[in-house]
């Protein structure tokens, strides 16, 4: 069950490009990735596009189809209608190198920006327990497979260049929500507190909740709910709420007392 | 001379998988200033596919577990073959490697009193896998990508640089290790996106670049696993080990055929997952070897006990090596009992209930899913042998990991042979790629450092050299053979495919090994015409063109090395000669390039570019040998052997 | 076959060096029905509540008192027997009752973390949708006054479980006949009971709520109750989108149905 398809691929570089129209086969079962490799293989040799693995596991395919911010290789063609003109452009939000791929080192640098994992000083290697639900909450957010798609779609820098600067992006703060829900994580005694820096270091205030990241996960990582709600309400807890500081001033007297 | 960027490093790594990360670390740690190369972005690497878990024997689950017993499962899975001073270290080191993971931020999931969980696999008599559901791969590679980030923020700190002492090349690719003497004197490569070329200077080059799935038909390996390393290293004048032995993995997608060949982890076996033919039947027990019987249950009660009580029941055959597995499924499919897309039925579906198989296989679950829109907790999966692994690899010295014959080379991971013998164990591999990647990395910072100011120098001859070689395919038109016109490098490259899926794939003749190195021999001249259009700027066809040169190079390997070896072993079966040979144990099979002055061999398709010689292995040491029974040695190893 | 686009010279997606594509979107499915529906249904509300709210008339029917006067804390309110009117406005409050008390539902729903988003996308357009261009030039996002604002919705969520309890209450007092004797039911009694339950179902689904009761802890293993509780409002917040809009709904509803029966535009339909 074969069918031609019609395709418009973006082609180009940082000079300028344009949308180009491709006929081309398709075939049962396939997704949009062969798709763009058959175009290699057959109409357009050099033809870039950034992939790898090809099952969603490494998020490498990103791009917009029809619009929509997905991975390649998880983009079955049968989503579409045969008569469909299927549009494929690189990632809107990033700097492009040529046609299907960017230049995606912005997340590369906001990686580098959060504070890594503090090790617990006094536990060895070996030595480390945990309870399976005090590592669940972090584990959702490491399946994370860095593919950049709610970096891309986040109107905050989508949409306004100049917010590259303060803004980490949904990846990097659901990065220091993981962290700051590492139960034994030890930044807290090194003096480091990831709840305050997120909101006046790495631009959580910026986020306004209107979760695209969420709807263009692959993983289907909440990143809104079980992230950056609660990494907000953690850092409500230490700038905006009174009486969880007065809580915690009490409890400080307590200590020394 | 040519015009290429240039820098200088202590060590560096190419490939940032598993192994490569891994070395890296290592090497910083010592004070070295390193480079990472890879051919994706940063942490996109093959580690990533890999779910199963990482084999350490922490006993965390069952308490006899401990290294020996590691060690024996190693030597069993790999049918003796294995380089047994590598299966030591690797078994007694795992654990440490997997629990230095959690001190840089790793999350396992948990047994009850809060230790790192570990699950059955196949070949392992113990639950010994530690894992995160069946993403174990991605965590792996996050953690160490996260460690090197964590690194730079050091030196950040300290230097005001956050790459001062490891600087990752992402989207690179090496072409080319640079030597002076017979030492290594750096690397030439080309940047992916630009084209530009860049040489970087150092006396120490650590090759952690995987498999070479790539010059098969169906593999779960992307498209990176083209064998790079093992082709460096050829080229460089170190030889290549067993690399006959490639793994075909039993369970991989046979629908849609886009997906072909992607991996079904052999989680869902251990889960409780069986294999059944189009009758129905639970065909493993048919395909138990004599070697394996007392190991495994013999009827389906037994069998099913085992997921309880392991300690009464014996394990259930859909658990065997890889190996055996791979080789009952296709013989299933060939005697008429397939499944409708040519494979046999995997079902989980039947054997626990749906919310468990969600919470035990996520990434099963949802690759089923959206890629073939099968529910696997309500039908089963339908799978198929798949390439997925080369035991083979660079032959390195047990506890350094320097490749024999070049200094300042080294090997970790898929690249390096031995370790796994003929068959490697599932979960096996990213213990090594920890281990043996720290070695590694250890020994080529230790071996930069002693070298002190007397570094190997990179002529500019050799450089030269190596941009023509790189730059050929966009002049292949004109000195192009086939009728003045260029080959298209993507449909060579499936032609090879197609030539190692069928005559040199998981059941091999001589006849047919002989017609594909005839094949590969006129593929090789063809590829010498393989013409690129466009520009060096991110350009996928002239990438391809290049990297045929090192698939031609091992496929080549594996066919010679697999027409000679005449016996069935693990990851190697002859149709002619089906049995295990008691003879062949002790004997590797090593390829090394028939012309050593490097030049751009192949003109003539008669003459091949490897040459193949036999070289015995060190004896087993009387205390590993203490580890089994007698009766279970005399399978294996000669009556000379014993009785020494 | 298109003309080639040079290089963007603008903001957002038309940054130089950004692949030059003069469409705001290629979106090409229905992104405009979600945002246009909720301003649809956030104004039709926003008009009905307004009217409802400075009435000031029609708000009690014996026994049931709308949810939009409850609490009634000023002299001008009509008596309720029993129900919640506390009179502390003297008479110098001339004006409708409901807009003493409105001010902490209307906040509530206002910084809720699910009404945020709905508003942020439908009327303000910050985005309209995924990866369709919004039309400001500068975007400071929740970083500065008025929308730094919003970190205070726990308060507002302690004001709503006292409303809830309150309504609760109300919800009680419906199970009376006009003269104040008990055991007795109608189809209002069932109404405001629908809508306390949404209404409560709604609260406790808040991200507020799941931080307070368990979300801010380290260490789950520790505090089992508090888990077990976290796990719990995590099943319901998971729902708070449809929670949210099902309680609007049904508070419009229950206010509406004390309209009519007040109003004597509907005759209360006792059950016993």
């Amino acid at each position: 069950m074969s069918y031609t398809g019609r395709f418009k691929v973006w082609r180009g570089d940082a000079g300028g490009g344009e949308l180009q129209d491709f006929e081309v086969e398709v075939n049962e079962g396939e997704v949009v990735l062969d798709i763009i490799h058959r175009l290699q293989a057959t109409q357009a040799h050099d033809l870039a596009v950034r992939w790898n693995c090809k099952a969603g596991k490494c998020g490498s395919c990103s791009a917009e189809i029809n619009g929509r911010p997905r991975l390649m290789c998880m983009t079955r063609m049968s989503v579409f209608d045969e008569s469909e003109t299927v549009t494929v452009t690189p990632m809107r939000t990033f700097p492009v190198v040529r046609d299907l791929v960017t230049d995606v080192s912005f997340n590369y640098t906001k990686a580098r920006e959060i504070p890594s994992f503090v090790p617990p000083p006094r536990l060895g290697p070996g030595e480390y327990r945990m309870q399976q639900e005090d590592v669940e909450r972090s584990q959702e957010f490491r399946k994370c497979i860095e593919c950049f798609l709610c970096q891309n779609v986040c109107h905050v820098v989508r949409d306004h260049e100049e917010n590259k600067t303060a803004f980490a992006g949904p990846r990097f703060l659901m990065r220091m929500a993981e962290l700051d829900m590492h139960p034994l994580d030890a930044a807290e005694e090194t003096g480091l507190d990831r709840k305050t820096t997120a909101q006046d270091e790495h631009g959580l205030g910026y986020c306004n909740i209107t979760k695209c990241c969420t709807e263009v996960c692959p993983e289907h990582i909440k990143i809104t709910d079980n992230a950056l709600i609660p990494l907000k309400e953690r850092a409500a807890d230490r700038k905006y709420d009174p009486l969880v500081w007065l809580g915690s001033v009490i409890r400080r007297r307590g200590a020394i007392d | 001379m040519t015009q290429v960027e240039r820098h200088s490093y202590d060590v560096v790594v190419v490939g940032a998988g598993g192994a490569g990360l891994r070395a890296a670390i290592e090497a910083r740690s010592q004070g070295m200033r390193t480079a990472v190369i890879c051919k994706s972005l940063f942490g996109k690497a093959h580690t990533v596919m890999a779910e199963g878990g990482i084999a350490a024997s922490m006993g965390n689950v069952n308490e006899n577990d401990n290294w020996q017993v590691h060690f024996r499962d190693t030597m069993r899975g790999g049918k003796f073959l294995n380089q047994w001073r590598m299966a030591e270290l690797h078994a007694k080191e795992a654990p440490d490697r997997v629990w230095e993971l959690e001190t840089w931020g790793a999350l396992f999931d948990r047994t009850k009193d809060g230790k790192i969980s570990q699950r059955n696999f196949g070949g392992h008599e113990y639950p010994r896998l530690a894992h995160v559901g069946d993403r174990t791969g991605l965590e792996l590679i996050r953690t160490l990508q996260q460690k090197i980030v964590s690194l730079q923020q050091e030196d950040k700190k300290e230097f005001g640089d956050y790459e001062a002492r490891i600087k990752v090349f992402q989207e690179c690719t090496v072409t080319r290790v640079l030597k002076e003497d017979g030492r290594v004197a750096g690397i030439f490569g080309y940047v992916r996106e630009s084209g530009r070329f860049f040489v970087i200077e150092a006396p120490s080059v650590v090759l952690a670049t995987g498999g070479i799935g790539k010059s098969f038909k169906v593999t779960s390996n992307s498209w990176e696993y083209t064998g790079d390393g093992h082709a460096l290293a050829l080229l460089a004048g170190a030889p290549l080990i067993n690399m006959e032995f490639v793994q075909f993995h039993p369970t991989g997608m046979v629908w849609p055929p886009s997906v072909k060949g992607i991996l079904v982890t052999e989680s869902v076996r251990g889960d409780g997952g069986v294999l059944r033919n189009s009758d129905g039947k639970r065909f493993m027990f048919d395909y138990i070897p004599d070697v394996f019987k007392e190991k495994y249950a013999q009827d389906e009660a037994e069998a099913d006990g085992w997921y309880t009580a392991p300690d009464t029941h014996r394990r259930p055959p859909e658990l065997l090596p890889r190996d055996e597995v791979a080789r009952a499924i296709n013989a299933e499919v060939k005697a008429g009992r397939g499944s409708p897309h040519g494979g046999v039925f995997l079902d989980v579906s039947t054997r626990l209930p749906a919310e468990e198989i969600k919470r035990r296989l996520p990434s099963m679950h949802h690759q089923f899913k959206e890629l073939a829109d099968v529910d696997i907790t309500a039908e089963p999966m339908e799978v198929g042998p798949t390439c997925h692994y080369v035991m083979g690899g660079v032959d390195v010295d047990p506890d350094t990991a320097a490749a024999t014959g070049v200094l300042g080379l080294f090997a970790a991971g898929e690249v390096a042979g031995g370790m796994h013998g003929s068959n490697r164990l599932g979960g096996n591999s990213l213990s090594d790629l920890l281990v043996f990647g720290r070695r590694a990395g250890l020994h080529a910072a230790t071996y930069a450092a002693d070298l002190g100011g007397s570094r190997p120098r990179i002529a500019e001859e050799q450089i030269d050299n190596a941009a023509a070689e790189a730059l050929r395919p966009f002049s292949a038109e004109d000195t192009g053979t086939v009728g003045g016109r260029a080959e298209n490098p993507y449909a060579l490259h499936q032609e090879l495919q197609q030539t190692m899926n069928d005559l040199v794939g998981i059941i091999r003749r001589a006849g047919e090994m002989e017609e594909a190195l005839r094949r590969l021999a006129d593929l090789r001249v063809r590829s010498r015409a393989a013409g690129v259009e466009g520009h060096r700027q991110f350009n996928p066809g002239w990438h391809l063109a290049i990297d045929l040169r090192n698939m031609l190079l091992v496929s080549e390997c594996v066919a010679r090395a697999a027409l000679e070896r005449t016996e069935s072993r693990g990851g190697h079966t002859r149709d002619d000669y089906p049995e295990m040979d008691r003879q062949w144990r002790k004997s590797n099979l090593v390829c090394e390039l028939a012309d050593y002055r490097g030049g751009p061999a192949g003109q003539d398709p008669a003459m091949g570019q490897i040459k193949l010689t036999r070289s015995d292995m060190p004896p087993i040491r009387a205390d590993l040998l203490a580890l089994f029974e007698k009766d279970e040695l005399l399978k294996y190893l000669t009556d000379e052997e014993l009785s020494a | 076959m298109a003309t080639t686009q040079t290089p963007g010279t603008g903001t957002g997606i038309r940054t130089p060096g950004r692949a030059s594509i003069p469409d705001r979107h290629l979106r090409t499915d229905r992104w405009w029905l979600a945002p246009t529906v909720t301003v649809a249904v956030l104004t039709a509300f926003v008009i009905y509540s307004t009217w409802r709210a400075f009435a000031n008339s029609d708000y009690y029917a014996a026994p049931y008192v709308s949810p939009f006067y409850s609490p009634c804390l000023a002299s001008n309110c009509v008596p309720m027997k029993g129900g919640a009117d506390l009179q502390i406005f003297g008479p110098w409050w001339g004006i409708s009752p409901a807009l003493i008390v409105l001010i902490f539902p209307l906040g509530f729903r206002l910084t809720c973390y699910y009404y945020r988003k709905a508003y942020y996308r439908g009327f303000w357009a910050a985005p309209p949708a995924c990866a369709v261009a919004e039309p400001h030039a500068k975007y400071s996002g929740e970083t500065r006054f008025p929308l730094i604002l919003q970190n205070i919705h726990r308060y507002f969520f302690y004001f709503a479980v006292i409303f809830a309890v309150i309504l609760s209450y109300d919800a009680v007092l419906g199970f009376r006949n006009a003269a104040g004797q008990w055991g007795h039911m109608g189809l209002g009694t069932l109404v405001l009971l629908v809508n306390i339950a949404l209404i409560w179902v709604y609260t406790l689904s808040c991200h507020s709520c799941r931080h307070i009761v368990g979300g801010r802890l380290k260490n789950f293993s520790k505090h089992p109750v508090r888990y077990r509780m976290w796990t719990w409002v995590g099943k319901l917040n998971a729902r708070h989108m449809a929670l949210a809009w099902a309680s609007l709904v049904s508070v419009a509803l229950a206010d509406f149905y004390v309209y009519l029966v007040a109003s004597g535009a509907f005759h209360d339909p006792r059950f016993f």
